[in-house]
């Protein structure tokens, strides 16, 4: 990032423009760059999981609006856009308007920490993990916000259903982040990513040391994203949407966007943490060697993201899998099953990491 | 701790139809259960009381629409009854085969929407692929998917035809079956939601009349197909299971279905055995019952329907009563659900197979 910074500071003093315009612009560049991608790569993902359910189920998904369906999710928007904006009789206005706004806010914050690729993280903290494990929290704000101000018993059931499970699966996430902190001794993400390359490709990633921990961020993950087995807070066949069944319009959109944003942001984490963010699984960049001189050089950066994206798919794969084949938990096995089997594994395998460094260090250093 | 009181239906999106429950909730455990139906009302009984049979026929497959052929079935045998008509083998047989067909597309259905309440999509895509096909040869039999008005006083409408088709589909749906069973039965998330969880103790099922799978599924072999004269000669036996819980509920409709496939199987043995098809029709314009009662039951997919009409030597019945398997199984929700957590409340309810135009007639 420093390195754009000041390819950037130089282009604005070849056009005598002040360095102070500089330092201030520049950092609402990204922030735009990532509100653009943000759309349009929800865009795709729903697209993407609509097809795949619709091959899951011998259906062919949309195939309506634009080539192959296209078109489909941007039809959808345009919809939503139009649609009346109703706020309940009975509700609390003000939190009412204010929770689907909380709930897109950090999504857009948490996107901004990954690294994309070596020189692209718009926000390189030291502890960004630890900001993104916060930052991943917020959500349950908005919906306890949101289910409460509907003034709707449907809602309220939904939003305190959230509240006591992301309590019980962020501890599990909070220790498998831990475990993988020990292994990289950094909380930066850049340094992890740069931690996985070694002399063993993709077995140096961490998903291979850290298998139980890469088992439970997955299950940890769909918990906190409300995706199905862990749909409670919007379980269809008993609270109709739950938090959001008094939504509608472009409110109800921006839940759905956030939902969606959130699903892109942890698959990326996710992949950041375990399957070697933007490293090449070939073990060298493949843009060097098909395009030399300075394009291949410059490539790269493309490349890292590439398959940063790629790794993100695949995860985002498997939990789309995962919704078509698995039926709900009920609620009260759901918070069992975290604090009788995911906590104690997590802190098991917390354990096993730190070992695993202290013994076998020099390998994962 | 104040009770929440929560009206579940009659627009919720997945109560199934129409079904309208009052809970009285303490968190999410349910204190209370108070069924409300009758949103459904069409006045079945009271508009056979205006029609002429021949008239009513038409409406009767409206009652149940997943099986419909077991309500004209109904009708039909209470005036073949009262009027003395003898049904040829080849009808019989297509009877009984149609029946079968009905009850498996119908069980398939509460398949899928059983898991959809559970929160499971896919296997409601699954069972409404094999459901698809049957319903495909009804429309081609009869001009119609559902609601077929295809048997009539005496015999049946047309005699079938392309009965390959059916018979390439039950060697296939075995194993469309198993795939079911794969990916749904020995789920440890479906077990955990339905193993143990709502308990039906036999006693209390024959207190609230419940029948059918249900009952059965609660360790009681009550099957009605067993005296019935429609299907002498066919052999096969109720299935009964004794866990008394969903699991057990879903089960025992998934070996249903396996063991309506054997009845169809020897129907068409005797279709092929029986090329004439001698219906016995008589003119339908002026059917008159001679007084008295008459009353006839099935063992339809949803528990024993049955059909009672008493005649003043009139055109049309002077009372017409239907009973039908999911009004009871509704009223059994008033005991079923206390005790529970809202989160099994639908999937309780799921489990009875409730079908609301049934119960509301």
């Amino acid at each position: 990032m420093n390195y754009l910074y000041f390819l950037y500071i130089e282009f604005l003093a070849k056009h005598n423009i002040p360095k102070i315009f500089g330092d201030i612009t520049f950092y609402v560049i990204p922030a735009c760059i990532i509100f653009v991608a943000l759309i349009l790569v929800i865009l795709v993902l729903v697209l993407f999981e609509r097809k795949l359910l619709g091959w899951f189920t011998q259906r062919k998904g949309p195939n309506r609006v634009g080539f192959w369906g296209v078109l489909q999710t941007l039809a959808d928007a345009f919809k939503l856009l139009c649609k009346e904006n109703i706020t309940p009789i009975g509700a609390d206005r003000a939190v009412f308007n204010l929770a689907p706004i909380i709930m897109f806010l950090p999504v857009l914050i948490a996107l901004g920490l990954i690294p994309f690729s070596s020189e692209f993280t718009f926000m390189n903290f030291q502890t960004n993990v630890l900001i993104y494990v916060i930052l991943a929290t917020f959500p349950v704000l908005s919906i306890l916000l949101a289910g409460w101000a509907s003034n709707n018993k449907y809602s309220l059931i939904g939003g305190v259903r959230n509240v006591a499970q992301i309590l019980a699966y962020e501890l599990p996430i909070s220790f498998t982040v831990l475990s993988v902190i020990v292994l990289a001794s950094s909380m930066n993400l850049t340094q992890i990513t740069l931690a996985q390359s070694n002399q063993y490709g993709v077995l140096g990633w961490y998903w291979f040391p850290c298998i139980i921990g890469f088992g439970l961020m997955l299950i940890c993950t769909l918990a906190e994203l409300n995706r199905c087995p862990f749909d409670l807070p919007e379980a269809e066949s008993e609270l109709i949407a739950g938090y959001n069944t008094e939504y509608s319009g472009m409110r109800f959109a921006l839940f759905y966007l956030s939902e969606y944003g959130m699903l892109f942001a942890n698959s990326l984490f996710i992949s950041v943490l375990f399957l070697g963010g933007y490293l090449s699984p070939f073990g060298k960049y493949l843009s060097p060697i098909l395009f030399s001189g300075p394009v291949g050089n410059i490539l790269i950066y493309f490349e890292q993201a590439f398959w940063l994206f790629a790794k993100s798919f695949l995860i985002i794969f498997i939990f789309i899998w995962v919704r078509a084949t698995l039926p709900r938990l009920a609620s009260f096995d759901l918070l069992k099953f975290s604090w009788n089997i995911l906590l104690p594994l997590s802190i098991v395998n917390l354990l096993l990491m730190s070992l695993l460094k202290f013994f076998v260090g020099g390998v994962y250093a | 701790m104040t009770s929440l009181k929560l009206n579940l239906g009659p627009q919720h999106p997945s109560t199934h139809g129409v079904l309208r429950l009052i809970l009285e909730l303490e968190g999410e455990l349910i204190t209370r259960c108070e069924p409300d139906v009758g949103y459904l009302h069409r006045g079945m009984e009271k508009m056979a009381e205006k029609l002429s049979y021949i008239q009513y026929l038409p409406l009767v497959d409206r009652i149940d629409y997943l099986a419909g052929f077991f309500y004209s079935e109904l009708l039909c045998r209470n005036i073949e009854k009262a009027l003395s008509l003898e049904l040829s083998p080849r009808v019989k047989a297509i009877r009984v085969m149609l029946l079968e067909l009905n009850r498996i597309s119908s069980h398939l259905l509460w398949i899928g929407a059983f898991l959809m309440d559970l929160g499971a999509v896919s296997p409601f895509f699954y069972a409404f692929r094999e459901r698809e096909v049957i319903l495909k040869y009804f429309e081609k039999i009869s001009g119609q998917r559902m609601m077929n008005n295809y048997f009539v006083f005496g015999g049946v409408r047309n005699d079938i035809f392309d009965i390959e088709e059916i018979e390439r589909f039950l060697e296939i749906l075995p194993h469309k079956l198993d795939d079911y069973e794969s990916i749904i039965t020995d789920n440890l998330i479906f077990k955990k939601r339905t193993v143990g969880k709502g308990v039906l103790d036999p006693k209390i099922a024959l207190n609230f009349g419940i029948t059918g799978p249900n009952l059965r599924a609660s360790g009681v072999g009550y099957d009605t197909r067993k005296k019935d004269s429609l299907y002498e000669g066919f052999s096969f036996s109720p299935i009964v299971l004794g866990n008394q819980d969903s699991w057990t509920r879903y089960k025992i409709r998934i070996l249903e279905i396996h063991e309506s496939i054997r009845i169809i199987t020897q129907a068409i043995e005797k279709i092929k055995a029986n090329p004439e098809l001698n219906n016995n029709f008589i003119n339908p314009l002026n059917i008159v019952l001679p007084e008295g009662e008459y009353y006839s039951e099935i063992e339809a997919p949803r528990g024993v329907a049955s059909c009672y009409i008493k005649s003043d030597g009139k055109k049309s019945p002077y009372r017409l009563k239907w009973r039908t398997g999911s009004y009871y199984a509704v009223n059994l929700l008033r005991k079923l659900l206390v005790g529970e957590y809202l989160n099994d409340a639908i999937a309780i309810a799921g489990s009875l197979d409730i079908i609301l135009p049934e119960v509301d007639k």
